[in-house]
């Protein structure tokens, strides 16, 4: 804890009309593990993105053990000593693990590639790490905690002034963390600079020795861990008081709308049984990579190797196409809303009648009138903000992004609708905002089920919460008993609340 | 277990490219002639060594529509240098081929890495480019036999070791391409990017750069081709090989490349060769249609693809602990 290793100073950068951030100063030591904390979309990844050279720099000045750096690709970043791990893993699933361990910087002997020492190396490094695969497997055949392994074992394995890690434990296991916080300690003791990035206090407390609070692109404040509480950086993170973010959930569930029953499929999940009220938000938490999102969809028809029993109000579904479960009166609006939810190239008025073109027909052809009526109804009604129903959806901000999706599916005025992480990567205020229309829902005699890995948003929306790990149920817990140690103690396999095999009716049922 | 898999398929393929030659055999039995044998070799080779450069680009998650067209202007340049300085000798030919391949190839690489532009429309582009310059280079006119120079002509009846000289030059660029993609960095870094672009920028992967190598080797392997086909046909004019670009791709596609990227290896890739070069071979020999010939090629390559993307497709994530570890 002597020089300054890293320092950043006045860091700006945007993406178009987004300015993601703007004038950050960072100081990081040689032996000190500094924490960087702040809400999704706070800048945080951008940060990290302009320290591995994966996006240039705007304006301001990195320096690296007193020289300035000009990082202008990832190799520049590697060669300087910056390593990152990062939050989605950056793989080769048709490469063996030792190959993604020394991808881009390959041992040679002579003209060609040493894979001897190769498979060596990372076995060494795999074994120090405690992972319980060997270095010749591929990639794909792995989960996705073995993945996070994998790429810790990247960092650890070249020679680091700094260690990024980006959220490296959002995929592990409570024992898992455990190794990885020797790991982390490990580095540290070595002289090495740590920047961790993480949403979870108790990792904070635990590991780090620094924190920087970032929130809306800016340095809001740093300081000792020492000297912190966890109550002065939630309230700088979020630059308001909690009750203010959450909406009042006031509605009280009904008749049942939904139920699930012997839910499984032969890798993904197994043996999920639930049911869900009218006017009731259901909460969904899990790890990342538990199997949440892959039982959705299994719901929506898509997932055809998934086995059970639908009813949607007392009728039976049998969802072989999505087309089903919409017509059942399910909407199902996705994780990954670039991919899945919204097409980028088209209008937002496109974008929020695509859903359910059919309605919009007048014989053979779309009536436009139809579409832009219900394009006006749904804006309003969300307070999207964009300059006309004809802006592409790439214009907007993320948060408005997300509510254009959620628009899309609403607009089929469903009874039902399935929410899969749906503020991730989007900031404060966009959250909010989404969390209002989620409690709009609900009055409105909606149904939710809500995905999520965030748990402040599970504790304070839900009526219910499941907790789901490894592809299993092993929690359900009704509001008055949802604390935050016993739905992280259920996802992440505490003492207690390990599962082994098929009687997983952990918990206290509503 | 994925690698048990595809070592799997390609045996699968060597079994039904032995029954299908046993078959035929049964029919015909001199399609299992020792003769019958070289004659498959040797129109194997040229596409064993088109094949190995459209795998690489293949493997980038590209494609070069362009090799047949880069293939016969070459082998214009070629059969035209031979005619203009009939002192000239094979290696300088050789060198020739080699390095007007390299340029055409290089140009599809600048064009998709300098402007961001799709392989397949580049390459489109291209493929009607050659194909027209090698009309403005020969004016039209055929360069037939007696005009073809003596040691282009030459090559490929060669015997060296008792195999033809294009079987070697095959088995050259077989080896070559072995070692580039598996003991070579810019061979692993053509897999990591085609496996995931996004990740390979990443790790400090060049792509443009090793988009613009790949694209030079296919156009380089082309123009070797190019040379050896004027040699064997001892002829090259404005149609030479044309719509052989989708023979290429196809045998990539039976050998188990994929489309999509990331995926594909040198033996495979041969087998699919020697896969279509026996069908070929042996659909004349039982007297099937050459209007047959077509399409029974076109529905081999359908069924291909189809098996290959059936055991492609993934079981689904393991999020389940795996039976033994839950125990």
């Amino acid at each position: 804890m002597s020089d300054v290793l890293l320092s950043l100073r006045g860091v700006h950068k945007s993406y178009g009309a987004t300015r993601a951030l703007r004038g950050v100063d960072l100081d990081l030591h040689a032996g000190e593990v500094l924490a960087l904390v702040g809400e999704n979309g706070a800048g945080k990844s951008t940060l990290v993105k302009m320290l591995t050279g994966v996006v240039p720099m705007e304006e301001g000045a990195i320096v690296l053990n007193g020289a300035p750096q000009c990082f202008t690709n990832a190799q520049d970043s590697q060669n300087a000593g910056i390593l990152a791990v990062h939050q989605e893993t950056v793989m080769f699933e048709e490469l063996s693990v030792a190959e993604n361990i020394f991808v881009g910087r390959h041992l040679m002997r002579g003209p060609f590639i040493d894979w001897a020492s190769i498979n060596a190396q990372s076995q060494t490094v795999l074994t120090n790490i405690g992972a319980r695969f060997t270095a010749t497997t591929l990639v794909k055949d792995l989960s996705l905690a073995e993945r996070h392994l994998v790429e810790i074992a990247r960092a650890l394995s070249q020679k680091a002034l700094v260690v990024i890690l980006d959220e490296p434990t959002a995929a592990l296991s409570q024992a898992e963390i455990r190794d990885f916080y020797g790991i982390v300690r490990k580095l540290r003791d070595q002289g090495v600079g740590v920047i961790f990035i993480t949403h979870k206090f108790d990792e904070i407390f635990a590991v780090a020795d620094r924190y920087l609070v970032l929130r809306d692109g800016a340095a809001v404040g740093t300081g000792a861990i020492a000297d912190a509480t966890e109550q002065e950086m939630v309230r700088l993170m979020a630059g308001r008081e909690i009750d203010q973010i959450y909406p009042h959930i006031d509605s009280v569930p009904g008749e049942e709308v939904l139920s699930v029953k012997n839910l499984s499929h032969p890798t993904e999940f197994q043996g999920l049984h639930f049911n869900l009220r009218r006017g009731e938000i259901l909460g969904f938490y899990g790890l990342v990579g538990s199997g949440r999102s892959e039982a959705m969809l299994a719901i929506m028809g898509l997932n055809p190797q998934a086995t059970g029993d639908f009813h949607v109000m007392g009728r039976k579904l049998d969802a072989k196409r999505p087309g089903d479960a919409i017509a059942a009166g399910i909407a199902y609006v996705p994780e990954e809303r670039q991919r899945q939810g919204g097409i980028l190239s088209f209008s937002v008025q496109d974008n929020i009648s695509l859903a359910g073109l059919s309605r919009f027909a007048r014989g053979p052809w779309l009536s436009a009138m139809k579409e832009s009526a219900l394009c006006k109804r749904m804006t309003e009604r969300l307070r999207i903000k964009t300059a006309s129903p004809h802006t592409l959806l790439s214009g907007l901000s993320g948060g408005n992004q997300q509510k254009v999706v959620i628009a899309k599916w609403l607009g089929l005025d469903p009874k039902i609708v399935i929410l899969d992480e749906p503020t991730k990567g989007i900031d404060v205020g966009a959250k909010q905002a989404v969390y209002h229309l989620i409690a709009e829902m609900v009055k409105e005699g909606l149904s939710v089920i809500l995905v999520s890995s965030e748990l402040p948003e599970v504790m304070n929306l839900a009526h219910r919460v499941i907790v789901m790990r490894h592809g299993l149920q092993v929690a359900e817990l009704a509001r008055e008993d949802i604390h935050a140690e016993t739905i992280v103690a259920a996802a992440s396999g505490l003492d207690g609340f390990s599962v082994h095999g098929r009687s997983n009716a952990v918990g206290v049922t509503a | 277990m994925k690698n048990l898999l595809t070592i799997r398929r390609e045996w699968l393929l060597l079994g039904i490219i032995v029954v299908i030659a046993l078959a035929v055999g049964a029919r015909a039995p001199v399609f299992l002639t020792l003769r019958n044998g070289m004659d498959i070799a040797n129109d194997s080779a040229i596409l064993a060594i088109l094949v190995m450069g459209q795998m690489m680009v293949l493997l980038t998650r590209g494609i070069d529509l362009s090799v047949a067209s880069n293939l016969a202007l070459t082998g214009m340049v070629c059969a035209l240098v031979g005619k203009a300085f009939p002192g000239v000798n094979i290696v300088i030919l050789i060198a020739i081929a080699l390095a007007v391949g390299a340029l055409l190839g290089s140009v599809n690489g600048w064009l998709i890495t300098g402007f961001n532009l799709p392989p397949i429309v580049v390459t489109l582009g291209t493929l009607s480019a050659y194909r027209g310059a090698i009309f403005v280079a020969s004016k039209g006119a055929w360069i037939s036999d007696q005009d073809i120079h003596v040691a282009i002509k030459g090559l490929p009846r060669e015997v060296w070791l008792g195999l033809p000289a294009l079987v070697w030059f095959a088995l050259i660029v077989l080896a070559l391409s072995a070692v580039f993609l598996k003991l070579r960095k810019e061979g692993r870094e053509i897999y990591a990017l085609g496996g995931n672009p996004h990740a390979a920028t990443y790790v400090g992967i060049s792509v443009p750069s090793r988009l613009r190598l790949v694209y030079t080797l296919s156009g380089m392997l082309a123009g070797l081709a190019g040379l050896l086909w004027v040699g064997r046909y001892s002829i090259a004019y404005t149609e030479l090989a044309a719509g052989y670009e989708l023979t290429v791709v196809a045998a990539c596609v039976i050998g188990g490349v994929s489309i999509g990227g990331g995926v594909g290896t040198v033996l495979g890739a041969a087998l699919g060769v020697l896969f279509i070069g026996v069908v070929n071979g042996a659909l004349p020999v039982i007297q099937v249609s050459p209007f047959w010939q077509q399409a029974i090629s076109g529905a081999v390559i359908l069924i291909s693809v189809t098996v290959n993307s059936r055991s492609e497709r993934r079981a689904g994530r393991q999020i389940l602990e795996r039976q033994g570890v839950l125990a």
